[in-house]
C-alpha cells in the first residue's frame, strides 16, 4: 500500500483532478441542457413539449457507454468516412464531456420539469394577475421556488455523474479508472490500488453531500 | 356609462359547458357579489374577466372600450393580454402570496418589474423604487399591516396573508377588484379581518366583483347580486331584493340553505 502510495499516489491524484474536471465540464453544460429541455417540457407548446420528451426518452434510453462510443467513434466516421467530409476528431476530453452533459441533462430536465410542476399554479395565475409576462413570472417567481425542492434531486444527479466519469475509460481519457488500471498494470498489486482509487472517489462524494446538506439547509433556513 | 359591460359570455372545457349567455354590466364605485353553488361557473366568469381564461364567445368592454371579443382575440399577443389583464386586480382563494417574498415586496414586485420599463428606470431607480416602497407601505397600513411589513408570508395568519393580497392587488391601481371566493379557506375566526377591508373598500367606491358564499356580507356590502346556477343568470338585482326576497324558485331554494344559518 505504501509503495503504491508514494510510487503511484501524485499519478493517481492527477488522474482524480482529471475526473473532477470532467465531471465539472459535464455538469456544468448538463445545467444548461437539462435547463432548456425542462423549460421546453413545462411551456404551452405541443412541438416544444414533443422535441424535450424526445430527447429524454433516447438519452435515458441509451446505457452511457454505448454513448461514449458513439460519440468518439461513430460521429467522427459518420463525418470523415460516411459524408467524406473529413478532418474531425475529437479529444477524449471533448467526446467525454458531450456524453456526459448529454447523459446527466436529460436527467436534469426531468429534475428540473418535476421541480417546476411541483410549484403551485396558483403562483403562476398570480403573477400573471398582477401583469407579469410568462417569462419573468417563471424567473421571479416559480424558479425560484421550484429550485429549493430541485436541489435535493440536483445534488445526488451530481454525484451519479461525478461516478459516471468513470465509463469514459473506455474511450480513454486519462482519469481514475483508466489510471489506477495502468498502475495494476505495472505493479500487479490490484487491491492496493483498486483500494485506494475506491478511497479517493469516496471522499470526494462524501465532500460534496456534505457541501450539499449545508447548502440545503442554507436555503431553507427561515422558510417552513 | 357602465364601468364593466360583459356580452353574451360563453365558455366550455370540452364537453362541459360552464358559462352560457352570461351578461351584465356594473357602474363605476359599485360592488357586484356574485353567489351560486359549487360549480355553478362563477368562478370560471371571474377567471374569463381576469383573462385566466379566454372565453369561446361574448365581448368585455371597460369604460366603453372593447377590452376583449372573443370573435376576434383569439390570438391576442402575450403583451396585450397583460395590458389588458391590468384593468382588473385578482384576489384568490388560496391567497398565492409570493412565499419567498416578504409581505411589502409581494405588494411592490410588479410594479417594480414594471418600472424598469419606464425609459428614465436606469437615471432614477433609487428614487422610483423609494416611491414604489413608500405607496407599499401605505397599502399595508391601510390593511393594518404595516408592521408586519418584513414577514413572510408562512409567518403571517390565513386571514393576514389573505390582506397582504388584497394590497398586492390594488398596487396596480385596477378599475375592478376580482375576489374569488376570498374567505372560502380561511378559519371562521379570520373571515372577518378580510371581509372588514373588502367592506372598507367598498365605503371607498372601489368598483368590486366578489365571488362568496358569505350571504349576509352580500347583502350588507354589494349594491348588486348574481345568482348562477349551471352556468347561467339566474336572478340578479339589487342586493336586499335578490337575498331577502327571490323571485326565481331556484334561488330560494339556494338561499333557504343560508337562512338557518343566523343571516
Amino acid at each position: 500500500m505504501i509503495q503504491i502510495l508514494v510510487g503511484f499516489g501524485p499519478m493517481m491524484l492527477k488522474a482524480l483532478g482529471q475526473t473532477l474536471l470532467l465531471a465539472l465540464l459535464g455538469l456544468f453544460f448538463a445545467c444548461i441542457i437539462g435547463l432548456i429541455f425542462g423549460l421546453m417540457n413545462v411551456v404551452k407548446n405541443k412541438a416544444c413539449n414533443i422535441i424535450a420528451t424526445i430527447f429524454v426518452d433516447v438519452i435515458r434510453g441509451v446505457p452511457m457507454i454505448v454513448l461514449a462510443y458513439f460519440i468518439f467513434f461513430g460521429i467522427p466516421y459518420l463525418w470523415n468516412n460516411m459524408l467524406g467530409i473529413g478532418g474531425m476528431t475529437l479529444t477524449a476530453l471533448t467526446a467525454g464531456t458531450i456524453c456526459l452533459a448529454l447523459n446527466c441533462g436529460a436527467y436534469m430536465a426531468e429534475i428540473i420539469r418535476a421541480g417546476i410542476q411541483s410549484v403551485d399554479k396558483g403562483q403562476m395565475e398570480a403573477a400573471r394577475s398582477l401583469g407579469l409576462s410568462y417569462g419573468v413570472a417563471m424567473r421571479k417567481v416559480v424558479l425560484p421556488q421550484a429550485i429549493r425542492t430541485m436541489i435535493p434531486s440536483i445534488i445526488n444527479q451530481f454525484i451519479i455523474t461525478l461516478k459516471d466519469t468513470s465509463i469514459l475509460s473506455v474511450i480513454g481519457f486519462p482519469e481514475l479508472v483508466n489510471t489506477t488500471k495502468n498502475v495494476v498494470g505495472i505493479t500487479f498489486k490490484s487491491f492496493q490500488a483498486w483500494a485506494l482509487a475506491g478511497l479517493m472517489y469516496l471522499v470526494v462524494i462524501i465532500a460534496l453531500s456534505r457541501l450539499a446538506k449545508m447548502l440545503e439547509r442554507r436555503l431553507n433556513r427561515g422558510r417552513e | 356609462m357602465s364601468i364593466l359591460e360583459i356580452n353574451h359570455i360563453e365558455k366550455s372545457f370540452g364537453q362541459a359547458h360552464i358559462l352560457r349567455d352570461i351578461s351584465f354590466e356594473m357602474e363605476q364605485g359599485q360592488t357586484v357579489a356574485i353567489i351560486g353553488s359549487s360549480g355553478s361557473g362563477k368562478t370560471t366568469l371571474l377567471r374569463c374577466i381576469n383573462f385566466l381564461e379566454t372565453p369561446d364567445s361574448g365581448t368585455i368592454r371597460v369604460n366603453g372600450d372593447v377590452i376583449l371579443d372573443a370573435a376576434v382575440d383569439k390570438n391576442l399577443t402575450d403583451k396585450e393580454k397583460r395590458d389588458r389583464r391590468l384593468h382588473f386586480g385578482m384576489v384568490f382563494q388560496s391567497f398565492n402570496l409570493f412565499p419567498q417574498y416578504t409581505a411589502l415586496e409581494n405588494v411592490t414586485l410588479a410594479r417594480k418589474l414594471m418600472a424598469r420599463e419606464r425609459e428614465d428606470y436606469k437615471a432614477n431607480k433609487k428614487a422610483i423604487n423609494q416611491e414604489i416602497d413608500a405607496i407599499g407601505e401605505e397599502l399595508l397600513r391601510q390593511i393594518g399591516l404595516y408592521e408586519r411589513k418584513d414577514y413572510y408570508p408562512h409567518q403571517l395568519s390565513g386571514g393576514q396573508q389573505q390582506r397582504v393580497a388584497i394590497a398586492r392587488a390594488l398596487a396596480l391601481e385596477p378599475d375592478i377588484l376580482c375576489f374569488d371566493e376570498p374567505t372560502s379557506a380561511l378559519d371562521p375566526e379570520l373571515t372577518g379581518e378580510v371581509l372588514k377591508v373588502i367592506r372598507s373598500l367598498a365605503d371607498k367606491n372601489m368598483t368590486m366583483i366578489i365571488v362568496t358564499h358569505e350571504m349576509a356580507f352580500a347583502r350588507d356590502v354589494a349594491d348588486k347580486v348574481i345568482f348562477m346556477d349551471e352556468g347561467v343568470i339566474v336572478e340578479m338585482g339589487d342586493s336586499n331584493e335578490v337575498i331577502n326576497n327571490p323571485k326565481q324558485e331556484r334561488t330560494k331554494q339556494f338561499l333557504s340553505r343560508y337562512t338557518n344559518e343566523g343571516m
